[in-house]
């Protein structure tokens, strides 16, 4: 009875502990329940800005629409000035070089290499009016363009080459007269077409985000939470929240999903324990260019190339440039698995003029600071765009070519052709010395990947990274992870113990069974 | 003479049959998450494992308790008398259909390389696995607060790497247990002895008797304890 009594309490034991451990606490309401309830209710705005006198009188420049708007909204201007939206530039600590300003004045990329020289197309982009050249005065609040962000009604539009003015034939009363909180639209119209097209530089920032389905984000879709960027972005006296790593360098004025979701979103306690090294997009942004392809390599050396003395360009099925004589010869890519890096907030940037020495390996534009043995670190997805681009082979820096001109002759590349002319020309106006020579360097930029979130369901499976082939994750290597790592001594060494054992055994069984048999034979 | 003895205890048969069970789903999960076979799906493994592993703890606690309450701890007190018989029974002896050098007595479960044998499970083999176990579970790095933070172990490897070697050692001890335990008397009368509890032996020798008279022993003072606890 004794027995028995114990047997039962021990199976009963064993039982409750793994239902304890098999049930998944249910938790009321969920964070998420929470956060679906909270932001599909979209604020109208208190005022009707058709109402205002002054938005009625016939406006003659866009600079009279900001005098108007800062006739209200005072101080606004000063805020507007301050920003990195205004200025192109922000102040950066980066270990090692201190405190430095980094810009479009010093900064460079690897798709068109720099703006010097090239402002009034590049304007289009800036949220100020009359950018033609280097000396545009950013201290003239009535050049700030208050609209290209405020529209809501989707029709405004800078033109091209017009060094930031509106497209001449827009409304200008209309368009005040129903001004309100950026929606993607304002951001979209320069962020998704960074790099003088959709989705050439960020990959999950292009033309589909202005009204997304599920399956490409989860939060903005529009049959769905319909989530603006300022949702995420948010935004305190015009200074937005969330930054990029191509200029940024501090840990500082970030977004993080961690925000809404907090550090513990998942049920299952396994998932959790992930968040101290895993950022959440690493699994949750499965692909990115889900619609749209983007640019994932561009070789400059290619360029100059002419047809009947006149240049040329071949595209792909979808329609993307492969081949610009003015540009060099492209690759593009869509639906693309992310690669992975450690990223502890923190960058460092190539600036122009800085030397360098290794030729061989790819010089990294901005290097995203990280790694395993740093407490800081997670892993998150990046998009990698590689280029070859110019540098000098004597002084060992990188050329910012003049490309943009009206005319042949006054030695920009896109019209002469000529890398040497254009070389000279482009590093006499950003004042960098320049040997003469022209050679060819890969280079590669770093582009967190951040948006184009995908519902749970559509998340990275547990054996996309912890497989022992083709891991999402086989290029860091500076850690163990379960499944994917193993050592093949102890490997070795156990397998051979267990082989060995069912060797012993098979042969110790065959011998017994033979020598029994002939035992049995000799009793007869 | 033959005679039926009660050698295995209904805790001591239940101990052992649980344990194989779990040991057998704690090599599969395990070796799903050391990416060498794939069958239930990562997390399901992983998820399952642990409770696996709980339960499996929960068993070792009960298995050491009746361990030291009965005194079946002196079973795994390592000898060397008659190591070198035993050994030479399976070598040569085993082939000629001589009998086994140890006699099986209810005192005496074990021969000498048993004994050695189980007692490294125990003292060795399997603390390293639970207790690697444990950290692989509960130590994450970087440790943010929590007691094991002290540890500062910077990487799971060393961790995985004892946990992989004590599955390793478990899986080759389990090929060769399967196959001794046909070394009985007839080659299933061990099998038996483990499901019924109970096995013939031979009732000749003086030892057999003394255990036998042992054992009455042993059950009138079980017999007095449990009137003096229910008194």
């Amino acid at each position: 009875m004794k027995k028995i009594i114990l047997v039962l309490v021990a199976i009963g034991i064993i039982i409750i502990s793994a239902v304890t451990f098999l049930t998944t606490r249910s938790y009321e309401p969920t964070q998420l329940m929470k956060l679906q309830e909270e932001y599909p209710k979209k604020d109208s705005s208190s005022v009707d800005h058709r109402q205002f006198a002054i938005l009625q009188k016939k406006f003659n420049s866009p600079q009279e629409v900001t005098e108007a708007c800062i006739s209200c909204h005072t101080k606004r201007d000063i805020e507007v000035m301050n920003s990195n939206h205004w200025n192109w530039e922000r102040a950066e600590y980066i270990e090692g070089k201190g405190i430095v300003y980094i810009g479009k004045k010093n900064a460079i990329n690897n798709f068109c290499i720099g703006v010097e020289g090239n402002e009034q197309s590049c304007a289009k982009c800036h949220i100020g009016y009359g950018m033609t050249n280097q000396s545009f005065s950013y201290t003239d609040t009535k050049n700030i363009d208050c609209l290209v962000c405020h529209d809501n009604t989707e029709t405004y539009v800078k033109g091209n080459e017009l060094a930031g003015y509106p497209d001449p034939s827009l409304d200008l009363n209309l368009i005040s007269q129903s001004v309100g909180k950026p929606k993607r639209s304002n951001c979209g119209v320069c962020h998704f077409f960074g790099g003088g097209g959709n989705n050439v530089k960020h990959g999950d920032l292009e033309k589909s985000m202005f009204d997304p389905s599920k399956d490409v984000d989860v939060h903005m879709a529009v049959e769905g939470v319909n989530m603006q960027c300022i949702d995420c972005h948010k935004t305190e006296k015009h200074n937005i929240s969330g930054k990029m790593y191509s200029l940024s360098s501090m840990n500082r004025n970030r977004v993080l999903c961690e925000d809404c979701h907090t550090e513990s979103p998942h049920k299952a306690e396994i998932l959790n324990e992930h968040t101290v090294k895993v950022a959440c997009q690493t699994c949750h942004i499965p692909t990115y260019a889900k619609v749209n392809a983007t640019k994932i390599d561009w070789d400059w050396s290619t360029a100059g190339k002419l047809k009947d003395g006149k240049p040329y360009e071949e595209d792909d099925a979808d329609g993307n440039h492969t081949y610009l004589s003015i540009k060099g010869s492209f690759h593009w890519g869509k639906n693309l698995k992310p690669e992975y890096i450690w990223f502890n907030g923190t960058a460092d940037h190539y600036l122009l003029g800085e030397t360098f020495k290794d030729t061989t390996e790819p010089l990294k534009i901005n290097t995203l600071n990280g790694s395993y043995s740093d407490h800081d670190s997670k892993i998150i997805p990046v998009k990698i765009h590689r280029s070859k681009q110019p540098y000098d082979p004597v002084l060992k820096v990188l050329i910012q070519p003049k490309l943009f001109a009206d005319k042949k002759g006054e030695g920009a590349f896109w019209q002469d052709f000529d890398w040497r002319r254009a070389s000279i020309e482009g590093m006499k106006e950003v004042k960098v010395p320049f040997s003469g020579q022209v050679a060819f360097i890969k280079t590669e930029m770093y582009w967190p990947i951040n948006h184009m979130v995908s519902s749970k369901e559509q998340a990275v499976q547990c054996n996309e990274c912890h497989t022992r082939e083709d891991s999402r994750l086989v290029n860091l290597t500076d850690f163990y992870m379960p499944a994917r790592d193993y050592s093949s001594i102890v490997e070795t060494t156990g397998t051979s113990i267990i082989l060995l054992t069912i060797l012993g055994v098979f042969i110790h069984g065959m011998v017994r069974i033979f020598s029994s048999r002939k035992m049995k034979k000799e009793s007869k | 003479m033959k005679k039926q003895f009660y050698i295995y205890k209904a805790f001591e048969r239940f101990w052992h049959w649980t344990q194989a069970v779990l040991i057998l789903f704690l090599a599969t999960t395990g070796f799903e998450i050391h990416g060498t076979i794939k069958f239930f799906g990562y997390q399901n493994a992983v998820e399952y494992h642990n409770i696996a592993a709980y339960s499996f703890i929960v068993l070792i606690i009960f298995a050491i308790f009746w361990h030291f309450t009965t005194g079946e701890w002196k079973q795994y007190l390592p000898t060397l008398k008659n190591i070198k018989a035993q050994i030479d029974f399976y070598l040569f002896g085993i082939f000629r259909n001589a009998p086994h050098p140890t006699k099986r007595t209810v005192l005496s479960k074990l021969n000498p390389l048993q004994r050695l044998v189980y007692l490294g499970l125990k003292i060795l083999v399997i603390p390293v696995i639970v207790i690697s176990g444990l950290l692989y579970m509960y130590y994450r790095y970087p440790q943010k607060g929590g007691e094991i933070e002290v540890l500062n172990i910077a990487s799971v490897e060393p961790i995985a790497l004892l946990h992989t070697i004590g599955a390793f050692l478990l899986i080759a001890f389990l090929v060769a247990h399967l196959y001794l335990i046909t070394t009985g008397t007839t080659i299933t009368s061990n099998l038996k002895a483990m499901i019924t509890g109970i096995e013939e032996i031979e009732e000749e020798d003086k030892e057999q008797v003394q255990g036998q008279e042992q054992e009455k022993k042993q059950g009138c003072e079980e017999k007095v304890l449990a009137d003096d606890l229910l008194s």
